[in-house]
């Protein structure tokens, strides 16, 4: 089952795809964007597994040692934090959003703003 | 847009795309058969050159160093938009309630949080921040660094909230000082990249003597940047979880905690 990785990665974006367009509440919206975001760390860690490689990380292996990817594993640290920004900062536009429309609904968001 | 509408033009765009993400994985190589060029070079090169032995962090902080004060500056810009945000709403709803919230008062709340609950919850504090500490300080030589260590640390005011009361963790954690904690770490990254263009001719160019492998100091510049990180990242989180905090303290219009 050499591609159930890349099967989950491309599930989760996927599906997180579907759960944004559709949603009828804007915290809901955000929790959808985080299960994309989710699938890129699957993706990333996925192309980065080299075959019984160890952690990075030298500390008690020998210096020969076969090790997974190193950069990709960096990517999915930014990637994370990335994530975690602009899920606060949507999080908080959803409040903003609330306050001013009355609703979390992205649907009713425009007819009320006239 | 009706529902169906949009369900209709979503079928077919979502279809497409997931053709495409197929049609694009097909052509990665088999899972843990990758052959990264940088990958292979940095695990070979890395720890003889800076003698840190994390190579995530020494990928993160040295190799693709200026890469991380872009990401640094992503969240140093989010918070401070959250925080903009988030201050405006409140500005308002303080003057709504500020008639009454003079006669409900603060006074009462503190029974709610049960005694189990605050002796294990303030026991936790010290633990959390030690193991934050270690966490950023021993980025360089195991799992860890600024990121991750900002983070535990950030959750040590949250044990607080739980712990004990709103009032208490406004209290240790007072938001001045948070901001000032999120720009100086921000800062400090900055500036410690400026220190490699002036001793050593390049912007962030790692200018400090790498030490001993396996030594706590070892890395050159690497460990200064885990705690300029470590600074900005437990700011900026802190700051984060108290607005919010702030905005569901003021919308049930309670000084307590559950």
């Amino acid at each position: 089952m050499s591609f159930l990785p890349y099967a989950v990665a491309a599930w989760l974006f996927g599906v997180g795809i579907y759960g944004v367009a559709t949603s009828r509440n804007l915290i809901h919206l955000v929790v959808c964007l985080t299960v994309v975001q989710s699938g890129t760390y699957i993706l990333l860690l996925a192309i980065g597994y080299v075959g019984a490689g160890k952690a990075p990380i030298f500390a008690d292996i020998p210096l020969n040692s076969k090790v997974v990817d190193p950069v990709v594993q960096t990517l999915t640290l930014t990637d994370v934090v990335v994530e975690a920004t602009v899920v606060a900062l949507l999080l908080a536009l959803a409040m903003q959003a609330e306050k001013r429309f009355g609703t979390l609904d992205p649907d009713e968001l425009g007819v009320m703003r006239s | 847009m009706s529902r169906r509408a949009r369900l209709w033009l979503l079928a077919p765009a979502l279809a497409g795309t997931m053709a495409l993400v197929v049609w694009g994985f097909t052509g990665l190589a088999d899972f843990g058969h990758f052959q990264g060029a940088y990958g292979n070079l940095l695990a070979k090169v890395a720890v003889p050159e800076r003698k840190a032995t994390d190579i995530v962090v020494s990928t993160t902080f040295d190799y693709r160093g200026f890469d991380t004060l872009g990401e640094e500056m992503i969240l140093f810009t989010a918070v401070l938009g959250l925080v903009v945000l988030l201050r405006e709403l409140r500005g308002e709803q303080e003057e709504e309630e500020e008639a009454h919230d003079d006669q409900e008062g603060h006074a009462g709340r503190e029974h709610r949080t049960s005694d189990a609950l605050r002796i294990f919850g303030f026991g936790m504090v010290g633990p959390t921040v030690v193991l934050g500490v270690y966490i950023v300080t021993h980025g360089t030589l195991t799992p860890g660094g600024g990121f991750q260590g900002g983070v535990v640390l950030a959750t040590a005011l949250l044990v607080v909230y739980l712990a004990g009361r709103y009032a208490a963790m406004r209290k240790v954690s007072p938001l001045p000082l948070l901001e000032a904690g999120e720009a100086t770490g921000a800062m400090a990254y900055g500036l410690i990249g400026l220190g490699g263009l002036i001793i050593a001719g390049m912007y962030m160019k790692n200018f400090i003597d790498p030490g001993t492998k396996g030594s706590l100091l070892s890395g050159g510049f690497i460990p200064l940047l885990n705690i300029a990180v470590g600074l900005e990242v437990a700011g900026a989180f802190s700051l984060a979880f108290q607005e919010f905090l702030d905005q569901t303290i003021l919308l049930r219009g309670d000084g307590g905690s559950e």
